[in-house]
């Protein structure tokens, strides 16, 4: 098409004289605001590059007046953060946990420390706060399954519970009665009965008593004449409302049945013993700490 | 008068026989995917406030749906308006037919439809590279280009025989997209297949070369495939339809080299704070500072193009949606930047205010130049006298924004909290929150977020209504915009 350059009239710029299907466009110099904010974020750009790390070269790259990187920062931070916290954790490995508790600073300071730590390893099973989940147990009440004593808290989460990679691991193995069929439907059903008895609801008077038998003989050397449990076997008590899986009738039909088998891990094994202790004097004080 | 005045876009005197069957087909592929892009993304959202709604299904989890959503958008929604408007820009303003007669044309239309196909089945099937925005497998990979090289043919051939002097800036930066995506989809998709019958393949590259490798693909994506063609769009559509002369050739020239060349090294900005060396992350954060400026030439050179043009905002709900989207444009490219800058990057990162970003540039800009394009060309490319309704159009438009506002504001709270959130600690260095705290604390603004995307969805329904409408023949009896809707139309 023909150059033609005409004058807006709206604007008083000349076009540059091109059109396309209609379209033209004005001859208008760059905008100046445009021009120095351009320029002054490639000077800001260039002062950067000699601060920091910047352009590789063949043998290298600017290291950059600062000498500072990523990796540098972080060992600064925490090394300060650790600097922070050494005299507290002298004073963690020093002491055993009575004295930890006894020391209103050290306490404070394995109270923070324990939630943190709790909140990032122990919260996804055990829930915000320690409230339990099915199948894991709420570390808010005073029903302990191997014991609520801060020396037997510490014990548990360093050697996990039916952990294998671990020698000392909390271990026992109830026996799955119906599966591997020790005993018969019918005296599942009758011990289940027996067992809901404790906890004081309806049951069939006629079925619970053939029950006392069977419980007698298969559940009280682990669970106890009284049916209290035994922390030194790990073994629940069933006299009580707290159930680690449900204690409505089908899902104590299941235990007995099918038995469980819940695994926590070790945690010596990847915390180190100050963190541990911090984690204990924590869940120690959640509730129900003996 | 109609608002919307088609006289300079009625069917040219000129004796040149355009191609417009595939511009046809591609403006109503561009609906239909937009979509079924939109319902996925809006079907996601619920199910990050309701986990529920994965139903446990495979083919339904977040996991396959994401990349569907993200794929559907992206190169299904803006893949097809970036080749309909390419091919009507392209013969309109160099006034010559599309190269490759109707043959080739009509192969990268229904090439590329079975590549969207073929993507969307893989990522439901769960077959995929795991890379993201490339996570189509090596056999699909081999088709795309075959199709691209076409299109690029395609658009090359018809520049070649232009019956104008010059080349329009447009159309530079068509090329520039074309050509771009070519390269990159090249570059990050190299990848040895374990068999010739199965889907699998590993990458050439491993650890953070491979990461690299990318990111430079995904942000350059950004640029190229989000950015640099829907400014060619932007650059045709506005002075059109504003009747308006584009408001600075050189600061198009300028601003055009300076985006190409700055944008393609700021991809390391995605991998601040890793494996990545030092310098590299300086390079990419410094360049998307640079690219600020280059970036809001197009804003400046959009937005001042309606200088002596700006009364027909109240009045054009199209171009309301076009100025619009350069506003939402010029928000986005600034964010972008300040983003890059490691201190804020520290905070933002891995957050949501990451995913409210890309919102922004997408539903603002992208969805909406497109939006404002469709309804542009639905008239002219069947002949009708103007649109359906007008009125409608403005219901989309505000019905939309709405969307967009609850969608980015929504993501900047909970983006903000959350990154605030990982990063608090006490005065002994102990987190004050666990993950699953902030997870919580998210919960409300994943359902505003989900609202907003479901009056996106049903704006874009009331446009797929508007356009069966206009295609059909009908004409809404409707005040004009800008008067009392009692008033009866003349």
């Amino acid at each position: 098409m023909s150059t033609h350059v005409e004058k807006d009239q709206v604007s008083g710029r000349e076009t540059t004289g091109h059109e396309w299907d209609g379209i033209k466009e004005l001859n208008t110099p760059l905008p100046s605001w445009w021009v120095y904010v351009f320029w002054a974020c490639c000077v800001w750009s260039v002062g950067y590059w000699v601060v920091y790390p910047s352009w590789p070269s063949a043998s290298g790259y600017l290291h950059g007046m600062f000498e500072t990187t990523n990796r540098t920062q972080l060992h600064e931070t925490m090394a300060n953060v650790a600097a922070e916290r050494a005299p507290y954790m002298e004073r963690l490995a020093a002491l055993d946990l009575d004295g930890i508790v006894d020391d209103g600073e050290l306490l404070n300071f394995s109270m923070a420390g324990g939630k943190a730590i709790f909140a990032e390893n122990c919260a996804p099973c055990h829930g915000t706060g320690g409230s339990g989940n099915p199948g894991f147990p709420s570390l808010q009440d005073d029903d302990w399954l191997w014991g609520g004593a801060l020396d037997a808290i510490n014990e548990t989460i360093h050697v996990g519970v039916r952990w294998d990679a671990n020698e000392d691991t909390r271990f026992n193995d109830m026996p799955a009665f119906g599966r591997d069929e020790i005993l018969e439907r019918q005296d599942i059903s009758d011990v289940v009965q027996y067992v809901m008895a404790f906890t004081g609801r309806e049951t069939d008077k006629a079925a619970a008593s053939r029950g006392t038998e069977i419980f007698a003989d298969n559940c009280s050397s682990c669970h106890g004449e009284d049916a209290k449990g035994v922390h030194e076997l790990g073994a629940p008590n069933l006299t009580d409302a707290i159930w680690l899986y449900g204690g409505d009738l089908s899902t104590i039909t299941e235990t007995v049945t099918n038995s469980r088998r819940g695994v926590m891990p070790a945690w010596g094994d990847r915390l180190d013993e100050e963190t541990i202790k911090m984690l204990a004097v924590y869940v120690h004080s959640l509730g129900g700490g003996q | 008068m109609s608002q919307g005045s088609m006289a300079q876009t009625a069917p040219t005197p000129v004796a040149v026989s355009y191609n417009m069957d595939v511009v046809r087909w591609g403006a109503l592929a561009t609906i239909f995917w937009g979509v079924v892009g939109f319902l996925a993304g809006d079907l996601i959202a619920w199910q990050l406030a309701f986990p529920a709604l994965n139903f446990d299904i495979e083919y339904l989890n977040f996991g396959r749906l994401r990349p569907l959503h993200t794929s559907a958008v992206i190169f299904a929604f803006g893949g097809n308006a970036l080749i309909a408007t390419s091919f009507y820009v392209v013969q309109r303003t160099c006034r010559a037919s599309l190269y490759g007669g109707k043959a080739l044309p009509a192969f990268v239309f229904w090439g590329y439809q079975l590549f969207i196909v073929m993507a969307a089945l893989g990522y439901v099937l769960g077959i995929t590279q795991g890379r993201e925005y490339a996570e189509p497998e090596w056999f699909v990979d081999i088709w795309l280009t075959v199709v691209w090289v076409a299109y690029l043919a395609i658009f090359v051939g018809t520049l070649l025989k232009r019956q104008e002097p010059h080349i329009y800036v447009a159309n530079w930066f068509y090329l520039a997209f074309i050509v771009t995506i070519a390269m990159l989809h090249l570059g990050n998709n190299l990848a040895i297949p374990v068999s010739f019958m199965g889907a699998k393949s590993y990458s050439m590259f491993s650890g953070v070369q491979d990461a690299l490798t990318q990111w430079w693909y995904g942000h350059n994506a950004v640029g190229f495939f989000l950015t640099a063609g829907f400014l060619g769009m932007m650059y045709y559509f506005i002075p059109k339809r504003a009747e308006r002369p584009v408001y600075s050739y050189r600061l198009s020239i300028i601003h055009f080299w300076a985006l190409i060349f700055l944008y393609i090294w700021a991809g390391p900005h995605h991998l601040h704070y890793t494996a990545l060396p030092d310098w590299a992350q300086t390079l990419g954060m410094t360049f998307s500072i640079m690219l600020w400026m280059p970036s809001w030439g197009g804003m400046i050179n959009g937005l001042m193009t309606l200088s002596g043009a700006w009364d027909k905002l109240r009045t054009d709900p199209v171009l309301r949606f076009m100025v619009a989207a350069v506003g939402f444009y010029g928000m986005s490219t600034f964010e972008g930047p300040v983003m890059s800058i490691k201190a804020v990057n520290g905070l933002s990162h891995y957050t949501d205010w990451t995913i409210g970003h890309v919102h922004s540039g997408a539903l603002g800009w992208v969805a909406f130049v497109t939006f404002g394009a469709i309804y542009f060309l639905i008239p002219v490319l069947w002949h009708r006298e103007r649109l359906y309704s007008m009125r409608l159009v403005s219901h989309h438009f505000w019905l939309a924004t709405i969307g967009i506002v609850l969608y980015i504001t929504s993501m900047w709270v909970s983006g903000i909290m959350q990154g605030l959130m990982w990063r608090a600690y006490d005065d002994l260095g102990f987190l004050q929150y666990s993950f699953i705290e902030t997870v919580e604390a998210m919960h409300p603004y994943y359902i505003i977020r989900a609202t907003g995307g479901l009056l996106f969805l049903l704006g874009s329904l009331i446009m797929v209504w508007n356009v069966y409408k206009t295609i059909k023949g009908d004409l809404r009896r409707e005040a004009p915009i800008g008067t009392p809707a009692t008033v009866a139309a003349e």
